[in-house]
């Protein structure tokens, strides 16, 4: 009883965790496809045009910011880690609550960064305060 | 003793051996070749051309005179390849910046909408200089002409994300309007070989 007790607890332990690096693969695929090309495969961006994402204070300061740029774009100056930066980024409004949720956990835990694993329900939340123009920052 | 001399002699001259291996000391001429009247091989050669860059100053084939440079396509407005290509071109420009005999040359397949003021702030935000890196602008049909003879491409298609479309070639030029080399400019690791293949341009007499 007890041995097949610490199995289940492996299997579910074994199960949870590979849900969890799915997720990022998932995240990951999304962002090579969408975000690469701008903001480059190691997050650093492009000097005085385009913001990193590796080590970016946005990401801390302004999370609940971040659903609505994915979706929306970004017109106008931006200041990143003391820089500022003014190139307009294009909304991509294709991409699902779900997935905009993946690719910020893949971004919150990649290339250094450590930030928390955000939530559906919050993206959701942040993203309907988007569709009303209310920008939070 | 004697013994670990010889072998380390032995590998250093293994080593070398490789090197050269690997390295070509020229390179090819790219491109068709003709046969002129005196027999002599006429090569593929960069035609005359003359643009504006982003201090509004003529950029044409004298401003290259006695030197090799890198040409690429791009446009400011660009969603796919050009940052990344341009993220090449600034790791060349960081590497070489100090050697005069190098020179960047980055043509806007937007001529349009890239005005002297837009490749101007373009500029200015990768922090690079006019005397080292022109971008430049100019009539639409000439610069799609002359992306033919860079074996690149570059026309207006407005099915093609941002209405242009163009290759993130990278392309080495040397003094005598010769192509040399090229790459694609958003493989880092082909932009690797292309640095070493820039030196051993630089390296020759
Ligand atoms: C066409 C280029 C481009 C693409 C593609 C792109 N971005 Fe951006 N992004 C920018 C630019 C430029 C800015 C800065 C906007 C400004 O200066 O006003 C920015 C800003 C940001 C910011 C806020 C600043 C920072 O660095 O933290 C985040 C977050 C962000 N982008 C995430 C993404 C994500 C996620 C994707 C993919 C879903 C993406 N971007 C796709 C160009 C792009």
């Amino acid at each position: 009883m007890r041995n097949k007790i610490i199995v289940l607890c492996f299997a579910i332990g074994v199960f949870c965790f590979s849900c969890e690096t799915q997720t990022y693969e998932h995240g990951k695929l999304l962002y090579t496809n969408f975000c690469e090309n701008c903001h480059m495969a190691d997050g650093t961006g492009l000097k005085g045009l385009i913001p990193p994402l590796a080590g970016a204070d946005f990401l801390k300061n302004s999370p609940e910011a971040v659903p609505c740029i994915i979706r929306a774009g970004y017109k106008g100056k931006m200041t990143v880690n003391g820089k500022e930066y003014d190139t307009e980024m294009a909304g991509i409004e294709r991409l699902t609550e779900f997935e905009i949720t993946n690719i910020i956990n893949y971004i919150h835990t990649s290339w250094g960064n450590n930030l928390p694993i955000v939530q559906h329900p919050d993206v959701r939340e942040q993203l309907k305060a988007c569709e009303k123009n209310t920008k939070p920052f | 003793m004697r013994v670990i001399f010889i072998l380390s002699i032995v590998c250093a001259s293994f080593l070398m051996a490789c090197q050269s291996n690997l390295r070509p000391e020229t390179l090819p001429i790219l491109g068709n070749k003709d046969v002129g009247p005196n027999g002599d091989t006429i090569y593929h050669t960069i035609p005359d051309f003359s643009f504006i860059d982003q201090d509004s100053q003529v950029v044409n084939n004298a401003s290259f005179a006695g030197k090799a440079y890198v040409a690429d396509f791009f446009f400011i407005a660009c969603p796919t390849i050009c940052p990344k290509t341009s993220k090449q071109m600034l790791r060349i420009h960081d590497h070489f910046k100090d050697n005069p005999n190098l020179l960047l040359l980055a043509h806007s397949v937007a001529p349009k909408y890239d005005t002297v003021a837009a490749l101007n702030r373009y500029a200015r935000n990768l922090g690079v200089e006019s005397k080292k890196w022109h971008f430049v602008t100019g009539d639409q049909a000439k610069i799609y002409e002359i992306a033919g003879s860079y074996f690149s491409i570059a026309q207006e298609d407005p099915t093609a994300p941002g209405g242009f479309d163009h290759s993130g070639r990278l392309i080495l030029v040397d003094k005598n309007r010769h192509v040399r080399s090229f790459c694609d400019g958003t493989d880092p690791e082909d932009v690797d070989r292309f640095m070493l293949d820039i030196q051993t341009l630089l390296n020759e007499k």
